[in-house]
């Protein structure tokens, strides 16, 4: 006997994530989902976004990870609200869900920042299929890693809205093809912006910054 | 400025899953024991239909071993995963061309435009479910 369904596998996560939406476009904040591999460099780049951020754009951070406080002690010198997640103490979670969104950011003031960011956990994999509500997703990969991870994680380049390719000060001694890079990005995601930036140096870091600006000022005059 | 931090699965995040795949197998087990009607409760499931899109970062395989995992000791135990896998399908928003995608190209094969529409291959969705039934048609119960 058979009994119809029809029903998403992950329609409760999609709802959460419609809820944190609701709530975060009713407070006006602009919702950054920050991915990667790990050590491709979120949290450098988010340090040296929030300096470039202070004064102007009021944030916060959410910061998932399976262990330690690391990323959320590093990023708290930059003196804006910094929320850590662990999902696990021993070997957790590879990714941030809605619902754990949802609670972290219960815990933030939303009504005193326009803008926040959701360090999610170091997997190109996992957090491709979970939306948080964020407004737009961000993918990095550096230098170090190869040309190819486009075309190794097609999903996650192509849910993401913007592609950050990070470590552009090793270039000089790496054998990396950037163009290469850049192609296999387009390749998967044509269109798409990309931002080349190095974190260590500060440098291209201007037009990644002002894409942000853009993205809070549409956020908060409730364009999207 | 502070910094707060969750630990453990205990005081926060309510759900353990190792690998997203996890996650995912629970999701359709509570999907699943949720569609039998109240009269056929109890009642042993043979199978479970899903689709699954080529597109989305589930493997079928992991998400079948996952499922064995968190379906012991339910009625659903055993239930095997009938797993359709749907392949991308795109059609060009400039020249209306429509081709099923092999690999990561995600430009028009015909008019290399990068303004597509993805038509299938991003589904992750539970179809339906099938209760075991005896000689006579009558629903087998299940071991819990």
């Amino acid at each position: 006997m058979e009994i119809k369904v029809v029903q998403k596998v992950l329609s409760v996560n999609e709802r959460m994530a419609e809820e944190n939406r609701r709530l975060f476009s009713e407070k006006g904040v602009c919702v950054i989902n920050v991915m990667s591999s790990p050590g491709s460099g979120k949290t450098a780049i988010l340090e040296k976004t929030l300096a470039r951020m202070a004064g102007k754009v009021p944030s916060a951070v959410i910061v998932g990870d399976v262990c330690t406080t690391h990323d959320a002690d590093r990023l708290a010198r930059t003196g804006v609200p910094v929320l850590q997640i662990n999902t696990d103490a021993f070997g957790g979670d590879c990714h941030l869900a809605a619902h754990v969104v949802e609670k972290a950011a219960g815990e933030l003031d939303l009504s005193r920042i326009q803008l926040l960011f959701v360090e999610n956990v170091g997997n190109l994999v996992c957090p491709a299929e979970f939306d948080i509500g964020e407004d737009r997703r961000v993918v990095v990969m550096s230098v170090t890693e190869g040309e190819d991870k486009p075309l190794k994680y097609p999903v996650m380049f192509r849910t993401c809205h913007v592609t950050l390719i990070n470590k552009t000060d090793l270039l000089p001694h790496l054998d990396y093809d950037l163009a290469k890079a850049k192609e296999n990005v387009l390749q998967v995601h044509p269109d798409m912006p990309i931002f080349t930036v190095s974190a260590q140096t500060g440098e291209g870091m201007t037009g990644w910054v002002d894409w942000l600006k853009a993205c809070v000022e549409e956020k908060v005059s409730g364009g999207r | 400025m502070f910094v707060k931090t969750w630990g453990g699965w205990g005081n926060f995040v309510p759900r353990r899953s190792a690998m997203h795949e996890m996650g995912i197998a629970m999701e359709i087990l509570t999907i699943a024991s949720a569609s039998i009607p109240e009269p056929l409760k109890g009642a042993k499931v043979r199978s479970i239909r899903l689709k699954v899109g080529k597109l989305t970062a589930v493997i079928p395989e992991s998400l079948r071993f996952c499922f064995d995992i968190v379906s012991k000791d339910t009625p659903l135990s055993g239930a095997h995963l009938h797993i359709e896998e749907i392949p991308v399908v795109a059609r060009c928003k400039a020249c209306q061309n429509q081709w099923t995608l092999s690999g990561p190209s995600f430009s028009c094969p015909f008019c290399e435009s990068g303004k597509l529409e993805i038509l299938s291959g991003r589904e992750l969705d539970i179809d339906a479910i099938e209760i075991e039934e005896d000689d006579d048609g009558k629903p087998v119960k299940g071991k819990a």
